[in-house]
């Protein structure tokens, strides 16, 4: 038992593996298909929450524009989705069959080009991870090729939030507008909206998020994460060791960009439809808190955040619709001002000390600290969990770094 | 389309004036934005909401003038005006002694917190004014049009706004580069550390500046009233749009807030006739990315020895 | 003598910032394994010669040419491959870092995203590490987070995350500054040792120390060289005592 408690405490393997347990076996067997079908829905923002982690928690680099990937990504899928349900047999009664409903609406004759290829799975599977990605490239080329950074990136993100959403709403006679894409009803013939098929997928979208978990755990322990931390704290520093910092910020954005889309497009799926109220900036500040309550640096943390987050967003919202948004309001407060590493935070403060703390009396399975091991997870976790002063480079009156013997002669 | 010569004159013209009202929003959104983001570095996302308050501080007098003294009713909005300043310079006050203080270089964090305020200030709003949008009203000379020749009309509320708008630039550059407190402001912001050995209280100019910042939002919420109704999520359009001009003129530079707000309030309001307004709106946010990205310290940024 | 005999030849540098020189029309050469010092009084321009010859700051006019490929154009990352180590003033170490993370981030290997991405602690980064660490007096810290170090370990922390680098040029910016007696010592021989295969430019203060390391010493003053040599006729220079003492 004493064994089994210190690993709980001290691996991060550990913390996987019960989160695996809670979302494997605990809320499904303990939840009817309704609220399971909801959880469902929540882990997919997990993905962003994860994507965040890696971008904000280990880059420094806050966005605030997740949820433009996560549309996009379940755009692709939307539009794969609405095409099949919009064929000629069912479509019979529009003045133009064939087409979805809201471009017959729009006085659209004809499918936009653009709509064609995602006729295919293959290519809506392929689009909702590399349409998110590329412009995730497009964009972080941009900014971080010419030093953008800090708040200017979180605004720019924010203003391509507006444009996309923007764009989706005014565009309605190939976006579905304001309503967004909706109708879905089967892929490749398999009703979604079945129980048996939302049981399906809900698992589905569990395991591809664990493996969302662990492609993100490996390139944390790769020196790629390891360069992250770094830059987040000391950017010249890594620049002046011979790194073009620019190309990791646009790796790690990438990352994430590709983890929402994903996510979006399991939401599609398990939800049935896609609209441009996942896009835009509230949403997408939402997600941000989401990783933030489960704790910025930590990836099981962020599953556990958004899980959190949104029970309450759904409780309270049903009982007491008045006080969510200033609990929402106490939430974005309180994780940055009294716990700014969030549950994790407490994970590692409160709960892990007291799970080892007879290892002040018998000071013997202390994990070894030798170089040789110094991929040691708990040495990483402990690194990184602790509360990081955030470094002042963000600050764009700190670019002028202090030159004490530099003083203009004016 | 048929248009002639002098229909398009005037086109240009009233678009241009219905730019400028906009103009006049955005930016003293913007010099309120750009005191606390250029001199304090800090990000203040709730900063539309401050601007809600000005707005329901104007629309809370007219209905208190109109209930109980409406002989006062042409007099009215100037004393508004004052009290919604007030009002939000107060607010403001009280939210940097909150929140705001303890999150100093953690940029940021201080978006994220201040994105909380925002979101349980509208629910206050929400509360306490309901739902649904208000609209003042307004004085009768603050209504009609002025038609210098035939064709053209000049909506006089626009023309009161700017006239409100240049009087409180002109106020801000005054206090910032004439007056005590924008001294302090200025040492403060060029160094920090030494402000303080020379004996300016930093905590109290940087609370200073936060409320002051706030209270031009709540002058931007008055002139708001003039054009549009107010509800609860009224701030939050435009904070996106009073972050961009801030970046975009150059964080430090009030001159550079000045010019971008004309040239992105006139961009939109142009090719608004031109296109549908979603468009119009896509089209220069993506030309305002495009120059941030040719020049990421905006138009106006000095050049720094570093 | 041709200018492809010096690792490093700077050929009228300027740099302005909004009209203001800061330096000017400036000439320096540095011979291969030289220990060049800088010093000058406060404003001189000492730090942002070492910006701009690592590219932290763009020239104006003029060239830098290191083993006589022209540095001014390249980008930061570019001119750190072509081997010139710089050395912040204030120790820029990865503090959540243990110190051998610090080391093992500044092997120059993996450098692209994809290299990062694939490498591994080989044994021969590991040895690479472990002589570094021998050099610079860390060994028994390497698995100490980098931010508990004392002061004068960070500094040392740093040249040894340049060491790992391996430059042809390291510059060094106030090396000793806040280090007791004793650290400065430990650092002149530390110095000393470094500088056999390479070439060194050094900013600093203390004429001891200066003395001590010295092969050179160039005296700048208002971004311009005011003189040049052994350290014994540069402080008899008369131009040089005004400089220090005139002001």
């Amino acid at each position: 038992m004493d064994k089994f408690r210190r690993w709980i405490a001290s691996s991060d393997m550990a913390s996987i593996v019960v989160l695996a347990i809670v979302v494997f076996a605990v809320l499904p067997a303990t939840t009817d298909i309704f609220r399971l079908n909801l959880i469902g829905k929540y882990l997919t923002y997990a993905f962003v929450a994860v994507g965040l982690v890696m971008l904000w928690g280990y880059g420094g680099i806050l966005s605030l524009g997740q949820g433009v990937f996560f549309g996009l990504g379940g755009y692709c899928m939307a539009m794969f989705l609405k095409l099949e349900a919009s064929d000629p047999v069912s479509t019979k009664i529009q003045s133009t069959p064939g087409i979805p409903d809201f471009m017959d609406w729009n006085q659209l004759t004809a499918l936009p080009f653009w709509w064609e290829p995602f006729r295919h799975l293959p290519v809506a599977l392929i689009g909702m991870l590399v349409v998110p990605m590329v412009l995730a490239a497009v964009i972080g080329f941009a900014m971080f090729k010419r030093r953008v950074g800090g708040v200017y990136f979180a605004i720019i993100t924010q203003a391509v939030a507006m444009i996309i959403t923007v764009l989706i709403i005014g565009q309605q006679g190939y976006t579905g507008g304001v309503n967004g894409i909706t109708d879905l009803k089967t892929m490749l013939g398999w009703d979604i909206r079945t129980d048996s098929a939302k049981y399906i997928l809900y698992f589905a979208n569990a395991i591809l998020l664990f493996v969302a978990i662990f492609a993100c755990r490996a390139v944390q322990r790769t020196k790629l994460g390891t360069l992250l931390l770094a830059m987040r704290d000391k950017e010249d520093r890594v620049r002046f060791s011979g790194y073009d910092v620019a190309n990791f910020k646009v790796f790690v954005f990438c990352l994430a960009a590709t983890l929402c889309g994903v996510g979006g497009a399991m939401f599609t799926l398990q939800v049935g439809f896609m609209s441009p109220s996942f896009v835009g900036i509230v949403p997408s500040i939402e997600m941000v808190i989401f990783a933030a309550v489960g704790g910025r640096m930590s990836l099981v943390g962020a599953v556990y955040g958004t899980l959190l987050v949104n029970f309450g967003k759904t409780y309270f919202s049903e009982s007491f619709p008045e006080m969510w948004l200033f609990l929402m309001a106490a939430l974005f407060i309180g994780v940055v001002m009294a716990f700014p590493n969030g549950l994790a935070g407490l994970w590692e403060s409160y709960v892990k000390p007291w799970l080892l703390r007879e290892r002040q009396a018998v000071p013997v399975p202390a994990p070894e600290k030798t170089p040789a091991v110094a991929e040691d997870p708990s040495e990483a976790e402990a690194a990184s969990t602790r509360p990081v002063a955030r470094s002042p480079e963000h600050a764009p009156a700190s670019k002028n770094r202090s030159d004490g013997v530099d003083p203009a002669v004016a | 389309m048929g248009l002639s010569a002098s229909d398009l004159w005037n086109i240009v013209v009233m678009q241009g004036f219905a730019g400028l009202s906009l103009f006049s929003v955005l930016l003293l959104m913007g010099l309120g934005l750009a005191i606390i983001f250029g001199q304090m570095g800090v990000i203040n996302m709730a900063h539309g909401e401050f601007m809600t308050v000005g707005a329901y501080t104007i629309f809370m007098l007219s209905s208190l003038t109109e209930t109980y003294a409406p002989s006062l009713m042409p007099y009215y909005f100037l004393v508004a005006i004052a009290v919604a300043f007030v009002l939000a310079f107060a607010a403001g006050w009280l939210a940097e002694w909150a929140l705001i203080r303890h999150l100093y270089r953690r940029p940021l964090d201080t978006l994220l917190a201040t994105w909380g305020l925002s979101l349980g200030m509208q629910q206050i709003f929400r509360s306490t004014f309901g739902a649904k949008e208000v609209s003042p009203t307004l004085p009768e000379w603050l209504l009609g049009s002025w038609s210098p020749t035939e064709g053209l009309d000049i909506p006089i509320n626009g023309m009161f706004v700017m006239g409100l708008t240049l009087l409180v630039t002109g106020g801000v550059f005054l206090m910032l580069y004439r007056s005590r407190w924008g001294l302090r402001v200025r040492a403060t912001v060029s160094n920090r550390g030494m402000a303080n050995a020379i004996g300016i209280n930093t905590r109290n100019t940087d609370r200073m500046t936060f409320a002051i910042g706030c209270g031009i939002a709540g002058v931007a919420g008055a002139a708001f009233t003039t054009i549009g109704s107010t509800g609860p999520t009224s701030g939050s359009l435009y904070i996106v749009d009073a972050f961009l001009v801030v970046t975009f003129g150059g964080a430090a530079s009030l001159l550079g807030t000045v010019a971008s707000a004309f040239g992105i309030a006139q961009t939109q309001s142009i090719t608004e006739f031109f296109l549908t307004g979603s468009m119009a709106k896509v089209l220069t946010l993506l030309a305002i990315i495009t120059i941030l990205m040719i020049r990421p310290q905006g138009l106006f940024a000095l050049k720094m020895r570093r | 003598m041709s200018n492809s005999d010096y690792v490093l030849a700077i050929e009228d540098l300027t740099v302005s910032f909004d009209g203001f020189k800061a330096i000017d029309t400036l000439n320096l050469y540095v011979d291969k394994g030289e220990l060049r010092v800088i010093i000058g009084p406060n404003g001189a321009g000492k730090t942002t010669l070492l910006d701009l010859i690592c590219g932290k700051t763009r020239a104006s006019a003029g060239s830098i040419k290191f083993k006589n490929a022209e540095m001014t154009k390249l980008a930061e990352h570019e001119i750190v491959r072509s081997g010139i180590g710089r050395k912040f003033q204030t120790p820029s170490i990865y503090e959540n870092l243990t110190v051998f993370k610090n080391l093992e981030v500044s092997f120059p290997r993996g450098r692209g995203v994809f290299g990062a991405l694939k490498f591994r602690c080989t044994d021969d980064v590991k040895e690479r590490i472990a002589e570094v660490a021998g050099e610079i007096g860390l060994e028994e810290q390497l698995s100490m987070e980098a931010g508990l170090l004392s002061h004068g370990q960070k500094q040392w922390l740093e040249i040894g995350m340049l060491l790992m680098q391996d430059p042809e040029l390291l510059m060094l910016d106030e090396p000793i500054a806040g280090m007791s007696v004793r650290e400065r010592e430990l650092t002149a021989e530390l110095l000393d040792r470094i500088c056999r295969n390479r070439s060194m430019i050094v900013i600093e203060h203390d004429m001891d120390f200066v003395k001590k390391i010295a092969h050179k010493v160039t005296v700048m003053h208002q971004g311009k060289i005011l003189a040049e040599g052994p350290m014994e006729r540069v402080q008899s220079d008369p131009k040089v005592i005004d400089v220090y003492l005139g002001h």
